[in-house]
Parts: structure tokens; C-alpha cells; sequence
């Protein structure tokens, strides 16, 4: 996954290089001062783009951080005396905690309520500074050693410091863009409820890109501090400064590094020169400039300039898409986890019940399936199939009763640790990272059984070949895949994961006759390898041939349960679901 | 004697609350008829009702068009003209940069659509606030009226003159335009739109002029529950950040999608506002509105009378 990280160092490091040179070559203090601005914004960006960027959760309030560092910098001055060298440290920390405390608070929440959340926090926080009586801070002037309290007379010295600050975020990001940690990210901002049940705890990797990004927000925001040496809740806590960081990102390209470089090396010195040419004639003009930017990004070009750019020099052939990096050839099998004796029971369901307001969609259902079965579930629309599957995975928690895996209890685990035991699901309406190739939607599921990123993308390669979509899909974009295409990749995302027991919800749907032959040949395959499978379906004929047993729901009870010899000639199931031209067509069944 | 001034206190809080609170829940109101309708939030609204309160101002106090109407008619109907003009505003920005963001197409989508208008009006909020600065100054002003210093008393109890009757406009525009949603074909249309927009559209409503008088509807609603406050208390134009905070939490304790639920999150979020003066500092008491905004998402999404649920 680090094949071509080396071309972004070099980028960096010329970025860097050119920096310092025009930096010292320019002699315009003021210029000075907004070359280090720049800076500053651009690692603001940086700490947004690692949260909303890479994560999709967006973030109104990174003023927070921002502003949190650089009054702990400033007090501790002020205060104690301690000197911004290890007062900006310190301010990081105190950055961090609240990004950890907010996060804990605020990630139960997605959309709308997490954008307004998040816009909440540093409006408070500018009361409550207000309130202590800190309207304005100034830094004592240190004459004696303005080195040691980071002060110097040359601005040039605060550019190189910013230089350093800003080229580490950009390390820190392109490798967070690098790992199983970003691709994580990248498919939690797709589809979170697919992330999870692919074995991805969303809510630890949220937390850490917020530990991340509050990092970095309040070291800017401290070393923002030491640059202005006065601040003032408004200046650290306001609208404007989490509006600023939001705007860089998006401007530049979100979710990627050189994104909030670019949007503020253009947006920050048009938005100071112009306060300086009109500010005094028009005082808001930074924020008309800050919102006619975010304005026309959003109706031009809404993944921002970067994207625009590259997707521009992809058409004329200037830049190849990153080609497909060279696939571990698959000689292997998928490797599978240990298993228990055939034909005793894998999972077992007692008395499991869930209610939603007064529907009981799952009323006290009991039933198991033993090791190494093809156990089908069937009923008409609205039995409560799906809910059972929600229940089991950990989307859901029953209300009562009992859900035991191999043993272990299974009830009230999170989606991620149920497919951390061995749990795979895949869903009635696919759920597939649809910015993503077959292979690295597949890669995300294998991370859960994977220690390293190469026996990942084996083991991803394997349950691609298990489901029989040859290389030449396995590097096409999920975005124009058949029914049939987004369904097997489905099954190899939850196959990739090694589970023992694998969820199909309503996997035939939807699928030709023909597509539904090969299909079913693929379960049989899967289950051949050891793989539990339960599914759920419609199509009883199909049905018939796939399943070792049956259980029937009709208004979330379970009415009938046995080999689907019996159970199609049971009254009950005959009555609720097949109906009477079942019952025409019974006398032979397995035709 | 000291409990009898602890229940006076408590009681002029409570009233002041309430008084307070029937403004917000009229300006919550026009915030629900856009997320209901259109299911957009509007991080612009409280710079709409910034609008409202300027225009109010330059109408009766700045330019005093309205000066012949006296201290006492002329701020009532500054206010009310502030709804037209807003309404207007609104109507425009949203056909020519809101609608390219928004729509039917939108509100089926899942978190992806959503993106693209947050952002949109986050950039809106920006131009309007800042553009204020330019246009209006930053020094804070209000709409004089004699009735701002003056009170009537209920025993203990002062009612502020210019509050109660700002709260008895802010009722009387809720239930007038209850009465337009319930009544009307057009308001019917809305409400229809907003309960399902591919059905809406199937059986004959034009659900993007639906969307567009809905949008400025919204703000318009807003600029009157501004105008109304303009002579309450003073104002800048940055004051749209705070407010949009206030105007959320009532709006999703009410519940997000319920129209009248906004009004009586409205009410709460100004009851809460001002009993906090009771315990906090008089600058916390915005604060004390956000810990409740947060209290509420965290522990009841759908807020007390709400039917959307997005959390899950």
C-alpha cells in the first residue's frame, strides 16, 4: 500500500525547499508574516481534512482546538511563565483531551446533528472565556531571551517553524492516506454500517483521526498565538476560524494532503491583501472572501481544485491514474479459522425478541444451525428476516432472550466484533464502497482477519477467486457493476473477512435465471470450504435445491422449522407464504 | 421573606422565559418549514434573521420610513415588513444558488446530498454575516421604542412592554400561519411536499416552487421573529452564529420535521435561557443553550414531538 509514497516525499520536500527559498528571498515583513499565515491555515486545513476529509463526518467547530491550544499556550506564558516551546506541547494535550471528550460526546451522532454539534462547542467556549475575563491576552515581551520564549524579531524565524509544523501534518496525513487506517476511514465515510459489518470499529478509528486532528488543530492555533502575541476569544474561538478551515480543505481538495495546501496558499493572501488594500472601508471582507470561495466550489467543482486538476490532466494524458499495483498472485486458498466438530450447533438463538414501538418484529424466536449448513430463512415481506439478521450481527440488540455463537454469547456485540468472531454478513440492498475498486472494497473486509496489508490483499485476491470475479474485475470501480457483479463482490468483502458463518440477505435477488444457477453454484462452493451459511430468500425453488433446512417467520415468530421437504407441505407455512399454487405444484417439489 | 424573593425571581425568570421563548418559537418555526419541507439545514438562518432585524431597524429607526406610524405602531409594523423583504431575499438566493443543491433528488439521498447544501449555506452565512459588516457596521443597535424601558406589572411580576407584545405578534403569526398550512391549497401542497416529494410530485405539485416558497417562507417567518426582537435587545451583524444554535436546539427538541413541535421547542429553549440567569452568569446563558442543544441530541434525537429520527 506505501508502493509510490517515495514521488510524495520528493513532492514535499520541493514544496518545502521552494518555500524556504522564496520565503527568504522576500523581504516585505508583511509579506513575511502572511507566508507564515499560510502555513498556519494550511495545517488547520490539514487537521480538518483528517477528520471531516478523510472520515466524511463534517466539522464546524475546529475552532475548538484552535482555540483551546492557543490559550493554553498563552496563560501558561502569561500565568507561569513557561515559554511557548513547551507551552505549545502542552496546549496539544489539552487539544487532544477535548478532541477525546468531544469525541465521545459527539460521535454518537452522524449529519446534520454532528455538524451542529460540532458548531456548538467553540461558541461556548468563546463564552466561557469571555466570562473568565480573558477578552484580550497579550504576550509579555521577553527582551532578555527572546529565543528561549520563541520570539523573534526576524518573521522569517516564525515561517521556518510553520514550515515544520505543516510538512509533519503533511507526513502524518499522506501516511494516514497510505494505511488500513485511512482506507478504513475512507470506507466508513462511504458506508458506515457496511464498515462495521466488514470489521471495522468506526468509533475507535473516528477517535483516533479526532486525536489526530485536534492534535494538529492546537498546535496552530498555539503557534498562531506566539506569531500575533495578543488574542481574543473571537480571534481563537470564532465562527470565522472553523469556517477558514473548512474553506481551505474544500477549496484545495478534500481528502487529500496537498488539498489544504493549495486551497490556502490562494485563498489566505487574497483574503489578507484585500483587508489590507479595504479593510478599513470594508471590514468583513475576509469573510465575504472565505464565503464567495466556499460559494462557488461548492457549484463548480465540489471536490475541490486538486481533484479538478488532476481529473483534467488524467483526460489529456499528462498524468496515468494510479495503474493497478501489481496483485499478489493467488496460489493460495483463503485460509480458514479453526473450526468445531461438524453438525453441532454454530449459533443458536433462544427466545430471541425485538420490538420496534409496538410492531414485534422478532417475537421470541428459537432456532439453531448446526456447523457446516446451507440453513435458509424464509417468510413474506415484513416476517422480520432482515431484523433477525440485524439482531445477530449487532446491529440491532434483542430485546430479550439469548444469541450464542460457537459459545460465546453474540447478543449486544457491535457489528465489528461479531465479524471479529467470525460473523460475515452481506445486505438485502448492497451496501458496496462505491468510490472504491472490487479489490480494495474486498481489501477493506479481509483487514479484520489480517495482520498485516499484503495478507489482506491476499486473502481479499482469494475470496475473489472463490467467487469466481477474475482479475480484469477486480480493478473496475464498483460504479458500473451488474446486480450479479455487486452481489458476488459482496460475498467476497464478507468472505475476505474468513468467517465461519456467513449472513446472505436476499443475495439471489434480482439475479436471471442463468446468473441465479451460477450464483447458487457459488454458495455451494463457499459452504463447500467449511463456511456456515445461513440466507435469507424469496424464491422458494431456488430455495428448495440450496437449503439443508428451513426456517419459516410470518410476523416475526417463527411458524415452522425442519429440511424443506417438510417444511413445504406444512399447513401453516402453506397458509402464511406459499399460498395455493404451492400447493398445486407440491406434489413435486424438487422438480 | 428570603424564600418569598427566590419564588419572585424564579417566577419573573419564568416569565421572561416565556416571553423570550414565543420569539424563538416563531423563528424555530420558520427554521422547521425549511428542514420539513425541504430537508435542508440552514446554517444561513440566523444571518436571515439578522437581515430581518436590520431591516426593521432602517425602516423604523435608521431611515424612519415608518416614523409617522409613532414609537408605538411603527416598530409592530417594521417587523412585519421585514417578512416580505427577507422573503424575498431568500426566494432569490434560492433560486439561483440553493435549488442547485437541493431538491427532490436531495432529499431522497442518504449523508452524501446532504454535504453539498450544509456547506452551501455555511458559505452564505459567511458572505451574509461579513457582508453586514460592511453594509451595517459592527457597532450593536436596536429599534427604539419607548416600550423597550417601560412595563406592566402582574403583581411582583414585570412584563416588559416591548417583549410582551413582540411574544403576542410572535403567537398571533404562529397560529395565522398554522391556519395557512392547514387551510390552504397551497399550504397543503407544502405540507405534502414535505411528507413525501416523489408522491407530492406524481399527483400535480410543482415541488421545486413548492421548495422555493417554502425557503423563503422560512426566512421570512424568521425575519419577522427578528424584527420583533430588533426592539428587544441589541444587535451586530455577527449575531446570526449565535442565534443559529438557539434556533437548532428548539427546533430538533421540538423535533426535526414537525412544524408546531418548533414552537414549543422554541418556547422551552427560551424558558431555559433565561432561568439559567437564575444560577449562571448573565454571559453563560448561551452556553447554557448549547449544554441543552447537546443534552438533546445526545439523549432524544427525535425530540419530543418528532418523527424523524436521523441517528441511526
Amino acid at each position: 500500500m506505501l508502493a509510490g509514497i517515495g514521488r510524495h516525499y520528493a513532492g514535499i520536500a520541493l514544496f518545502a525547499a521552494a518555500y524556504l527559498l522564496v520565503g527568504f528571498l522576500v523581504s516585505n515583513s508583511y509579506y513575511q508574516l502572511i507566508m507564515t499565515l499560510v502555513l498556519l491555515w494550511a495545517t488547520m486545513g490539514l487537521a480538518w481534512n483528517m477528520l471531516s476529509g478523510y472520515s466524511g463526518l463534517i466539522s464546524f467547530g475546529h475552532a475548538a482546538f484552535f482555540g483551546l491550544g492557543g490559550y493554553t499556550m498563552t496563560l501558561l506564558f502569561v500565568k507561569f511563565g513557561i515559554s511557548p516551546w513547551l507551552g505549545i506541547p502542552l496546549g496539544v494535550l489539552v487539544g487532544v483531551v477535548a478532541g477525546i471528550v468531544i469525541g465521545i460526546v459527539t460521535f454518537r451522532l452522524r449529519g446534520h446533528y454532528f455538524a451542529l454539534s460540532m458548531l456548538a462547542y467553540p461558541l461556548a467556549m468563546l463564552y466561557v472565556f469571555e466570562w473568565l475575563g480573558y477578552q484580550e491576552v497579550t504576550l509579555p515581551m521577553m527582551r532578555d531571551a527572546p529565543a528561549l520564549y520563541a520570539q523573534f524579531s526576524d518573521p522569517r524565524a516564525y515561517m521556518v517553524i510553520a514550515l515544520a509544523l505543516v510538512v509533519a501534518c503533511m507526513l502524518v496525513s499522506l501516511h494516514v492516506e497510505r494505511s488500513r487506517f485511512g482506507m478504513s476511514l475512507n470506507a466508513i465515510k462511504q458506508n458506515e454500517p457496511a464498515a462495521e459489518a466488514a470489521g471495522i470499529n468506526a468509533l475507535a478509528l473516528k477517535m483516533r483521526a479526532m486525536v489526530l486532528s485536534a492534535g494538529m488543530a492546537a498546535a496552530a492555533g498555539g503557534l498562531y498565538a506566539a506569531v500575533q502575541l495578543v488574542i481574543t476569544p473571537q480571534s481563537m474561538f470564532g465562527m470565522l476560524i472553523s469556517a477558514q478551515a473548512l474553506v481551505v480543505s474544500l477549496f484545495g481538495g478534500v481528502g487529500v494532503f496537498w488539498g489544504p495546501v493549495i486551497g490556502s496558499a490562494i485563498l489566505v493572501p487574497l483574503a489578507e491583501a484585500l483587508h489590507a488594500e479595504l479593510g478599513h472601508i470594508l471590514p468583513g471582507i475576509q469573510g465575504v472572501v472565505y464565503g464567495v470561495a466556499i460559494i462557488v466550489i461548492i457549484l463548480c467543482a465540489p471536490e475541490g481544485i486538486y481533484w479538478r486538476i488532476r481529473d483534467r490532466m488524467v483526460a489529456r494524458g499528462m498524468e496515468k491514474p494510479a495503474p493497478p499495483a501489481p496483485r499478489v498472485a493467488t496460489e493460495a486458498a483463503l485460509p480458514l479459522r479453526p473450526r468445531g466438530s461438524p453438525d453441532k450447533p454454530l449459533l443458536v438463538l433462544d427466545g430471541v425478541r425485538r420490538a420496534f414501538g409496538g410492531l414485534k418484529a422478532v417475537d421470541e424466536v428459537s432456532l439453531s444451525v448446526v456447523e457446516g449448513a446451507i440453513h435458509g430463512v424464509i417468510g413474506p415481506n415484513g416476517a422480520g428476516k432482515t431484523t433477525l439478521f440485524n439482531l445477530i450481527n449487532g446491529f440491532l440488540k434483542p430485546d430479550a432472550g439469548d444469541i450464542s455463537f460457537a459459545g460465546s454469547k453474540l447478543a449486544g456485540l457491535k457489528p465489528h466484533a461479531a465479524c471479529r468472531l467470525g460473523v460475515g454478513r452481506t445486505f438485502q440492498v448492497v451496501r458496496a464502497f462505491p468510490r472504491l475498486t472490487v479489490l480494495d472494497n474486498v481489501v477493506v473486509g479481509a483487514y479484520v482477519g489480517a495482520s498485516s496489508d499484503a495478507e489482506a490483499e491476499r486473502n481479499a485476491c482469494a475470496a475473489l477467486e472463490l467467487v469466481g470475479m477474475a482479475d480484469e474485475q477486480a480493478g473496475a470501480v464498483v460504479h458500473g457493476l451488474t446486480i450479479k457483479q455487486l452481489r458476488l463482490m459482496e460475498l467476497a468483502r464478507a468472505l475476505a473477512s474468513r468467517p465461519r458463518l456467513l449472513l446472505l440477505d436476499e443475495t439471489l435477488a434480482g439475479l436471471g435465471h442463468d446468473e441465479l444457477a451460477d450464483v447458487l453454484d457459488i454458495i455451494r462452493r463457499v459452504n463447500g470450504t467449511g463456511v456456515t451459511v445461513v440466507i435469507i430468500e424469496h424464491t422458494m425453488h431456488a430455495m428448495v435445491k440450496l437449503a439443508d433446512r428451513f426456517s419459516v417467520l410470518d410476523h416475526g415468530r417463527l411458524i415452522a422449522e425442519g429440511p424443506p421437504a417438510d417444511v413445504v407441505k406444512n399447513p401453516a407455512v402453506i397458509e402464511a407464504y406459499l399460498g395455493k399454487k404451492w400447493m398445486d405444484r407440491a406434489r413435486d417439489p424438487l422438480a | 421573606m428570603e424564600l418569598q424573593w427566590v419564588l419572585i425571581d424564579t417566577l419573573q425568570a419564568l416569565a421572561a422565559g416565556l416571553l423570550v421563548g414565543g420569539t424563538y418559537g416563531l423563528m424555530c418555526v420558520g427554521l422547521g418549514i425549511i428542514f420539513g419541507v425541504m430537508r435542508v439545514v440552514n446554517f444561513a438562518h440566523g444571518d436571515f434573521m439578522m437581515l430581518g432585524m436590520y431591516a426593521a431597524y432602517y425602516l423604523v429607526t435608521g431611515f424612519g420610513v415608518l416614523a409617522f406610524l409613532g414609537p408605538y405602531a411603527g416598530p409592530i409594523v417594521g417587523a412585519a415588513l421585514a417578512g416580505p423583504i427577507v422573503f424575498a431575499i431568500g426566494w432569490l438566493l434560492h433560486r439561483f444558488l440553493i435549488a442547485k443543491v437541493t431538491g427532490a433528488r436531495v432529499v431522497a439521498a442518504e449523508a452524501e446530498g446532504h454535504y453539498a447544501q450544509i456547506i452551501l449555506t455555511l458559505g452564505i452565512a459567511l458572505v451574509l454575516a461579513n457582508g453586514g459588516l460592511i453594509l451595517f457596521g459592527s457597532l450593536p443597535i436596536s429599534v427604539q421604542t419607548p416600550l423597550s424601558r417601560q412595563s406592566w406589572e402582574l403583581g411582583e411580576i414585570l412584563f416588559n412592554q416591548a417583549r410582551t407584545v413582540a411574544f403576542a405578534l410572535a403567537i398571533l403569526c404562529t397560529v395565522l400561519l398554522y391556519l395557512f398550512l392547514a387551510r390552504t391549497t397551497l399550504g397543503k401542497a407544502l405540507r405534502a411536499a414535505a411528507d413525501n416529494p416523489i408522491a407530492a410530485s406524481y399527483v400535480g405539485v410543482d415541488v421545486d416552487r413548492c421548495h422555493r416558497f417554502a425557503f423563503g417562507l422560512g426566512v421570512g417567518i424568521t425575519a419577522v421573529a427578528g424584527g420583533l426582537i430588533a426592539s428587544t435587545q441589541s444587535f451586530q451583524p455577527y449575531i446570526g452564529f449565535d442565534f443559529v444554535i438557539v434556533m437548532y436546539a428548539g427546533v430538533v427538541l421540538g423535533g426535526l420535521g414537525s412544524i408546531l413541535g418548533a414552537f414549543w421547542g422554541g418556547l422551552i429553549i427560551g424558558v431555559v435561557q433565561q432561568m439559567s440567569t437564575l444560577v449562571l452568569p448573565y454571559q453563560l446563558q448561551n452556553t447554557a443553550i448549547f449544554v441543552v442543544f447537546l443534552l438533546i441530541v445526545f439523549f432524544r434525537p427525535s425530540g419530543i414531538f418528532g418523527r424523524v429520527a436521523e441517528r441511526a
